[in-house]
């Protein structure tokens, strides 16, 4: 098993290692073939990691091996090694399939591209980095890993280095985490103020393992417990786009499209959700960092949500939509419903990875990505519609899509507890279903319904190749069905009946839940139902009473344009008026001013003493004379004295 | 009496060569390729230092150890000639010997006074392997003086902008913390009659000392706090950087300031570990000064040379840092001062690396104001590429040797003083924000047009580039080389 583990990640990383080291400086032109390798690659990946899917959810167990020596520091062991546990198999899953289909679809998005090695190259140490992440058995290495997922993020985004924009969306995205990523630093410093607790217990304070299984037994005080779980959710903040920490998301957006897709939808962003999900019993453990887990998704995804009804770039909107259903997965975590969290983070990656390659199909006909210039392509791409509209379906969580089945598992697992906390995090997930398919069908009747608007000749629009099509036909099927394949309510052929739960909340307490129970399930489509018609009622036939009422409200609409003033708030105060301008060129001025003059000073004073002492070694005996008179006076009453 | 002849060798081969070229050479050309097979043969030596220290299986303190005792053979002034190193030191001289090679490979433009210039940076490589394998305190103080001369003419001769200012202000600032060291030297001597570094510790006693043990501790502290630097005595530091050459700003940024941090460990420590304990807060407090202070500084700068030269100030605080972490227990002294010696060498090859390419991007460009500058990834790819592998590596990202320094630091501070190291942690976010800013400005963006001609570094110039990217990458990918070595030179100077 372990040296199947180690292929998984090895096969990537040996393609990125190829393509930069072989195929740039020395083959530039053969880059189809390039494309292929890394294919390849992944490919070899996503095959194992079903397999090891498989075998584990047959001999249901946890592996962890042992290290391998990295670095020694004390009398700790950082060594390299992997873990292998329901949630690793799961996301290894996830990591390589949505990988395998975004680099297929590049092959035809970036054919034009100057920069083809160099995009797959990424794509591959990027795949690396992330299947090291979720593999890694100890703190350091996931951070190790966490920062390197964080680097290929920064590369991709600032691909075309030639726009100002994508580089300074990368620098933001990079910078953004990292604030994050000083909360998850602290946690893991934190870990060794306690250090010696561990060694007597002869654990590692390293070992996620260890550090669950000292939290579990409660060696570490309730306080210890909290402060670790904020940190460590300080990092998920910053790298799942959660408020108030998201706004680098929507300008990560300035990548190419299928970036968006794998990284910016699908799998790095859910890292956050990972890591939470990874020291679950940490967290289970302190009911203040529960609550902050729920409030802080609730409020995410009820706000982004609410942004996205204004933007009018699809992939904005898109991306809004990311923040606010990675919000439902952090509230799931805080309402202890770790297996639907982890559902939906699964489901969220093949539908939300199938809308952002629409929109990246649709992209690659009109050239740009404003809906204002869009309309009326359902005639003309068909297949990206018929896709579209199964990836928004399944998003709104509608009956039978699998967003339907892990969306709902959520509102169970927020209706199941109770508590204000619980309520809040019921309602605010509750109302956002209904802001989600409101701006997911005003996006599509502007995209795809009505006349076409855009700027150029109409004679140019085309559907997509089928290297395109085919990985958007795949990831339909799978928004279609794996919802209900995985995590059937009554068990199908070999499949057992809640599998995903049992598999990933084994041991925990809100599986088995009968969905169809509830009242807010009917409810909840009912409302979605509602915000279809309303939008179909807008954008379609442009109901007049309804456009007049909402113009009404052009404060609202003004405030959510501009993004609730994070940006503005973040960039143009604590940046550049409070820091860049008053801190750091105060301490600049001080620096050369105060502290640079004062040695000045003394070089000055040093000066003037020499010029001083000058005068007397004036050449003249007299003066010499009567100084060593005076010298003498003066050793007298020195001694006379003493 | 002991002889082993390659630390020797190591230290004084650069003086010969210099010497060879005073006298022998006439042509230019051969003054190049001399200099350049000097520093070769001194780059495999430095390592070969270092691997016959690994291999060598002598259970004494230092090895490879050269000694005469009879150098100044005075009962009243007994100074002897007494080089070896540990495994604090072995690191730090195959530094010197790479930076120097870098240094060296890199000058190739250099048009006027060519043979000076090799003869000072040669003389320099002997002057900084002397500091780091003197073991008797006089031969050290010699050789810490001895650096000062090569540098100063280094910025006044071929440095550019105000460099008779920065050439005198680097001179004085060092001559003064030379005059401290020679004065807690010579007291040293008067209270125990030897300059010999491996008998110091166990004859330095509060009542055999003259004066107080924690006023010799600040004098030398102060010495090496103008030299690392620490704020407020950094000032020298941004001017002797934007005004020095290339390659002094290489050796000055690699290895020069590497000697305080040298001294700090070696003879602070070493010497009077209880006043180190004792003082720990106040060396906390200006870690974390310098860590921020340089940080939030180097936002502001517009100059290329003197933004890295802020960032150094910056990431010497790191390194004061590690040596607070003495006041802690065993476990966190080791991890604290490894990281602080890993931080000394990280810190010498990324910041060795980004100067030397800032250089070249000067040489190309002849500007160094950021803001004329922008999209020359167009005109030169592998300088870009070259100047993200360097950033990333300073702002402290895994993979690199700047994120094995800073954690190993980290963790050996963070249980010693939470607060404080936490502040000191929120300086990574500051350098990814100047790094990453910096390199946007100077490398993305559209195509200028005044940059049309601009040449990209050819692969001659790249080859001291990868030298010191695989260095980098080497440390950050398999630390525990390294930091093994460095573990059995701190756990002996602990004791």
């Amino acid at each position: 098993m372990e040296q199947i583990l180690w292929t998984i990640f090895f096969s990537p990383l040996l393609s990125f290692l190829i393509l930069i080291l072989i195929f740039k400086p020395f083959f530039a032109k053969m880059d189809r073939l390039s494309s292929l390798v890394s294919i390849f690659a992944i490919s070899l990946s996503t095959l194992l990691s079903i397999l090891v899917l498989l075998d584990l959810s047959i001999n249901q167990r946890v592996i962890s091996f042992n290290p391998n020596e990295f670095l020694v520091i004390g009398s700790l062991n950082f060594g390299i090694s992997f873990i292998l546990d329901e949630l690793t198999a799961v996301m290894l899953v996830v990591v390589t399939s949505v990988s395998l289909l975004v680099q297929i679809f590049s092959v035809g998005y970036m054919s034009q591209d100057k920069g083809y090695i160099r995009y797959f190259a990424i794509l591959s140490l990027f795949t690396t980095a992330m299947l090291g992440l979720v593999l890694a058995s100890n703190i350091i290495q996931l951070f190790v890993f966490w920062e390197l997922v964080g680097l290929s993020s920064y590369l991709l985004i600032g691909f075309w280095h030639h726009k100002p924009a994508a580089v300074s969306a990368a620098k933001k995205a990079f910078i953004i985490t990292r604030i994050g990523d000083f909360g998850l630093l602290l946690a893991i410093l934190y870990l060794f103020v306690q250090k010696s607790i561990f060694i007597e217990n002869s654990l590692n304070p390293i070992m996620i393992q260890d550090i669950i299984f000292a939290v579990n037994q409660g060696y570490l005080s309730d306080f210890f417990v909290t402060l670790f779980a904020l940190g460590l959710f300080a990092g998920a903040i910053g790298k799942s786009a959660q408020f108030p920490l998201h706004t680098w998301l929507p300008d990560a957006m300035e990548g190419p499209t299928p970036v968006s897709a794998l990284i910016h939808a699908a799998t790095m962003v859910a890292a956050g959700v990972f890591l939470v999900g990874r020291f679950f019993p940490v967290f289970e453990n302190s009911v203040i960092a529960m609550n902050t887990l729920a409030i802080t998704g609730g409020v995410t995804a009820m706000l982004a949500a609410l942004i996205a009804l204004s933007m009018n770039d699809i992939k904005k909107v898109l991306a809004y939509s990311t923040i606010s259903q990675l919000g439902y997965m952090m509230l799931a975590l805080g309402m202890g419903a770790l297996s639907a969290s982890i559902f939906h983070l699964f489901t969220h990656a093949f539908f939300k990875a199938l809308l952002f390659l629409g929109a990246g199909s649709i992209s690659h006909s009109t050239g740009t990505f404003d809906m204002n210039k869009m309309g009326g392509l359902r005639k003309i791409m068909p297949w990206t519609y018929v896709t579209f509209i199964i990836g928004s379906l399944s998003l709104l969580g509608i009956f039978p899509f699998s967003g339907f089945w892990s969306k709902d598992e959520i509102l169970s697992g927020a209706w199941s507890n109770s508590g204000i906390v619980s309520n809040i995090a019921f309602y605010l997930a509750f109302i956002t279903v209904f802001i989600t398919s409101f701006y997911m069908f005003r996006a599509i009747y502007m995209t795809f319904h009505g006349e076409f608007k855009g700027g150029i000749s109409k004679k140019d629009l085309h559907e997509s190749p089928s290297v395109m099509l085919i990985p958007l036909v795949i990831l339909s099927i799978a928004s279609i069905f794996i919802g209900f394949i995985i995590n059937p309510i009554i068990s199908i052929g070999f499949i057992p009946s809640h599998w995903f739960s049992d598999f990933i909340g084994h041991g925990g307490v809100k599986s088995h839940v009968n969905i169809f129970s509830n009242w807010f399930v009917y409810g909840a489509t009912l409302i979605s139902l509602l915000a279809i018609l309303l939008a179909y009622q807008i954008y379609i036939l442009k109901n007049l009473l309804l456009i007049k009422f909402i113009d009404k409200f052009t404060i609202f609409r003004k405030i959510l344009i501009n993004k609730y003033y994070f940006d503005y708030f973040y960039e143009e105060i604590i940046v550049k008026k409070v820091f860049l301008n008053s801190l750091a060129k105060g301490l600049n001025w001080f620096d050369t001013n105060i502290v640079d003059r004062v040695f000045g000073a003394i070089g000055w004073i040093g000066l003037n003493m020499g010029v001083l002492l000058r005068q007397i070694q004036n050449g003249q005996l007299q003066t010499y004379g009567s100084i060593v008179s005076l010298g003498i006076i003066l050793i007298m009453i020195f001694f006379m004295f003493l | 009496m002991a002889f082993n002849g390659l630390i020797s060798a190591t230290v004084f081969i650069p003086t010969l060569g210099a010497l060879v070229i005073a006298v022998l050479l006439k042509k230019n050309s051969h003054v190049f390729l001399f200099a350049r097979f000097v520093a070769l043969l001194n780059l495999i030596l430095s390592a070969l230092v270092l691997f016959s220290y690994q291999i060598s299986e002598s259970t004494d303190k230092f090895k490879l150890v050269d000694k005469y005792e009879h150098w100044i053979p005075f009962d009243s002034f007994k100074v002897q000639y007494y080089l070896g190193v540990d495994g604090f030191s072995a690191p730090l001289i195959l530094l010197t010997g790479l930076l120097t090679a870098v240094a060296i490979f890199s000058s190739k433009n250099i048009t006027h006074k060519i043979k000076q210039y090799f003869i000072c940076l040669l003389l320099l490589e002997t002057a900084v392997m002397g500091v780091f394998s003197s073991l008797d305190l006089f031969l050290f103080f010699i050789f810490w003086e001895l650096e000062l001369i090569p540098m100063f003419f280094l910025i006044m001769v071929w440095g550019s902008g105000r460099k008779n200012y920065s050439a005198m202000k680097f001179l004085i600032f060092t001559l003064i913390s030379g005059a401290l060291i020679l004065f807690g030297i010579l007291m040293l001597f008067a209270s125990t009659k030897t300059f010999d570094i491996t008998l110091l510790p166990s004859l330095i006693k509060e009542e055999s000392l003259l004066i107080p043990m924690s006023i010799m501790f600040f004098v030398f502290f102060i010495a090496f706090s103008i030299k690392l630097p620490v704020w407020p005595l950094h000032t020298w530091l941004p001017d002797a950087h934007t005004d020095a050459p290339t390659a002094g700003s290489v050796m000055l940024a690699g290895v020069l300031i590497k000697m305080a941090g040298y001294g700090l460990i070696r003879i602070c420590i070493g010497l009077f570990p209880e006043s180190v304990s004792e003082y720990s807060f106040i060396i906390v407090i200006l870690a974390v000064i310098n860590v921020i202070y340089g940080a939030v500084i180097t936002m502001r700068q517009t100059d290329m040379k003197r933004l890295i030269a802020f960032s150094s100030v910056s990431h010497m605080g790191f390194v004061l840092l590690g040596v607070a972490a003495f006041s802690g227990s065993y476990d966190d002294k080791v991890t604290g001062l490894v990281g602080a010696s890993l931080q000394m060498f990280t810190h010498g090859t990324i910041t060795g690396l980004l100067f030397l390419l800032i250089g070249y991007i000067y040489e190309k460009t002849h500007t160094r104001y950021i803001p004329h500058m922008g999209g020359l990834v167009h005109q030169m790819p592998r300088l870009s590429v070259a100047l993200t592998i360097a950033g990333v590596a300073a702002l402290g990202l895994p993979g690199t040797s700047g994120f094995i320094s800073e954690i190993i630091i980290f963790i050996g501070a963070f249980p010693v003083f939470s607060w404080f190291t936490a502040i000191a942690v929120f300086g990574v976010v500051l350098t990814s924000a100047y790094i990453l800013w910096m390199i946007q400005r100077i490398m993305y963006g559209p195509k200028l047009d005044r940059f049309e001609k601009t040449l990209d570094a050819s692969v001659y110039e790249m080859i001291p580039v990868i030298l010191l990217i695989i260095s980098i990458l080497f440390v950050g990918l398999y630390p525990s080389f390294i930091t093994g070595i460095f573990k059995n030179g701190i756990i002996q100077i602990i004791g």
